[in-house]
């Protein structure tokens, strides 16, 4: 299904060590163009390292990171900081600048990339645009302390989506929200895909969100992809650890 | 042995430390240079730094002067130097009271403000959010705090000094009967150049001592919640104790210079 579709991100063998704990063990995948791939996983599996080693957020102890060809580990600060404009990044808590508000919010990365967006003079448009494609216009002078927390994590992916990411990393986008919010922002997601036609890859331990999402799946167990196929194909597995994910 | 080998860690621990404020504060001079700088965020910190610790400061300069002068006066009356009092008033204030005090209350306020806020924004992925966004957190947050300090404590230990001159003067008013001319005359005709230079200088780098500790303990903040506490606290302490030291330095300097 993959053999005509180029990859963009691609890890091999990457390992991860906290003190005596190896999070990550050989753990190797790849992403392929326009795909959005689901990693399931326990608390404490590794997925939320692993996705910080792909941005370089947190430093690997072994193997490779290569996005859109280019080799995280050789990359100078330059270059890693012209990827990052190419790969959005969804943190849990939303991490908005609490002391800015939502037009500041958005317009900070996108008047500091010169050489991707040049000298921006009224940003308002642009804010707007990202704004609408989260159905968030009218919040556009708020602070994030007057937002709920459904409504930051929607503002947060306006942030990543303002600098048109081909790549977009989720990092548990539904854990702390309640059902129906949880159901807004995952058919988000899914608009967003479709729209601005991103790859994508979800860390997440919602079995709904997983199921209306993949196209493939990776069961990160011990630091190791323990399973990899579609949703279906997992959960008709007879394996006890991978229906630990999906029992109802 | 376990008391020799604790002693072993805390001075390892410290030399850790002071290598990666060293390290820090290197950061901040390949950083303060590269273009485009930040103005906005500059003006906004000057902004917060200067006018939210100005009234803190003020009245603590105008009690100072007052207390000073009242503790000092009768014993220059019993020693028939009352005359002597503005000039040993604005000399103490402007060397050395003055700046030294305004910076502990800096560091108080602003260092540990600072260490708060960047370790709460470092606790909720604020700051990593910037970075995977491509942008330069050190450069919008540190490089910035760290000028506004080093600009605007200098500023508050100048209007520091000239209320705490005036607390004074009210003393000798109402207690001496010295008139405001009079007063002010004694004090500019007692203060050189050799006293306001360094005395002024040094603020500078108390300044930078505030501002430097306060980024570097906010912008490496772990634990959580928990830490944003302890990164505040430990902000104050360690700018109060770099804050001594400098001043410390900067009299001996100064001492070689003018001796």
């Amino acid at each position: 299904m993959n053999s005509d579709r180029k990859p963009v991100i691609v890890i091999k063998n990457l390992s991860k060590t906290f003190g005596d704990h190896k999070v990550l063990n050989q753990f190797t995948m790849e992403l392929y163009e326009g795909e959005t791939l689901v990693i399931m996983g326990k608390s404490g599996s590794g997925k939320s390292v692993m996705i910080k080693c792909l941005i370089g957020l947190e430093t690997h102890d072994g193997g490779q990171i290569t996005i859109m060809g280019k080799n995280l580990d050789t990359m100078d600060a330059a270059t890693l900081n012209e990827i990052r404009t190419e790969v959005g990044f969804l943190f849990q808590g939303s991490a908005l600048y609490d002391s800015m508000s939502v037009r500041e919010n958005l317009e900070f990365p996108l008047r500091r990339h010169f050489k991707k967006f040049g000298e921006i003079g009224d940003a308002t448009p642009l804010v707007m645009e990202a704004l609408d494609s989260v159905g968030l216009g009218h919040t556009i002078d708020l602070m994030p302390e007057e937002l709920s927390g459904g409504m930051k994590r929607r503002i947060a992916m306006a942030r990543t989506l303002i600098l048109k990411p081909k790549i977009i990393l989720y990092d548990e986008p539904t854990t702390g929200l309640d059902p129906i919010t949880s159901k807004e922002i995952v058919l988000l997601m899914k608009s967003i895909q479709q729209t601005y036609k991103t790859s994508s890859i979800v860390i997440t331990h919602d079995v709904d969100c997983a199921r209306f999402i993949a196209d493939r799946m990776i069961l990160l167990i011990d630091g190791i992809n323990y399973a990899e196929g579609t949703y279906e194909e997992l959960d008709r597995s007879q394996d006890p650890k991978i229906q630990a994910f999906f029992k109802k | 042995m376990n008391t020799f080998q604790n002693f072993i860690t805390s001075i390892r621990a410290f030399l850790f430390e002071t290598g990666e404020l060293a390290f820090f504060a290197g950061r901040f001079f390949k950083e303060v240079f590269n273009r485009p700088f930040e103005w906005k965020e500059f003006a906004r910190q000057c902004y917060h730094i200067g006018n939210k610790s100005l009234f803190l400061v003020a009245i603590t300069g105008f009690i100072i002067g007052l207390v000073f002068t009242l503790q000092s006066r009768p014993k220059m009356i019993e020693l028939g130097a009352v005359a002597w009092l503005p000039s040993m008033v604005s000399i103490s204030i402007i060397r050395e009271i003055g700046p030294i005090i305004t910076a502990l209350i800096c560091a108080g306020r602003i260092g540990s403000g600072i260490g708060a806020e960047l370790g709460s924004m470092r606790v909720t992925e604020q700051i990593d959010a910037m970075e995977v966004s491509g942008t330069n957190p050190f450069k919008f947050l540190v490089v910035t705090r760290i000028l506004a300090t080093t600009l605007m404590i200098p500023l508050l230990v100048i209007m520091s000094d000239a209320v705490a001159l005036f607390g004074s003067f009210l003393v000798e008013n109402i207690k001496g009967d010295v008139s405001f001319t009079l007063y002010f005359d004694e004090v500019f005709r007692a203060i050189k150049f050799s006293d306001v230079f360094p005395a002024t200088l040094k603020t500078f780098f108390f300044g930078f001592a505030i501002g430097l500790v306060g980024c570097y303990k906010g912008y490496y903040c772990k634990h959580g919640t928990a830490g944003v506490g302890k990164t505040a606290n430990a902000a104050v302490v360690e700018a109060s104790m770099l804050v001594f030291i400098l001043d410390f330095t900067a009299v001996l300097v100064t001492d070689i210079f003018t001796s």
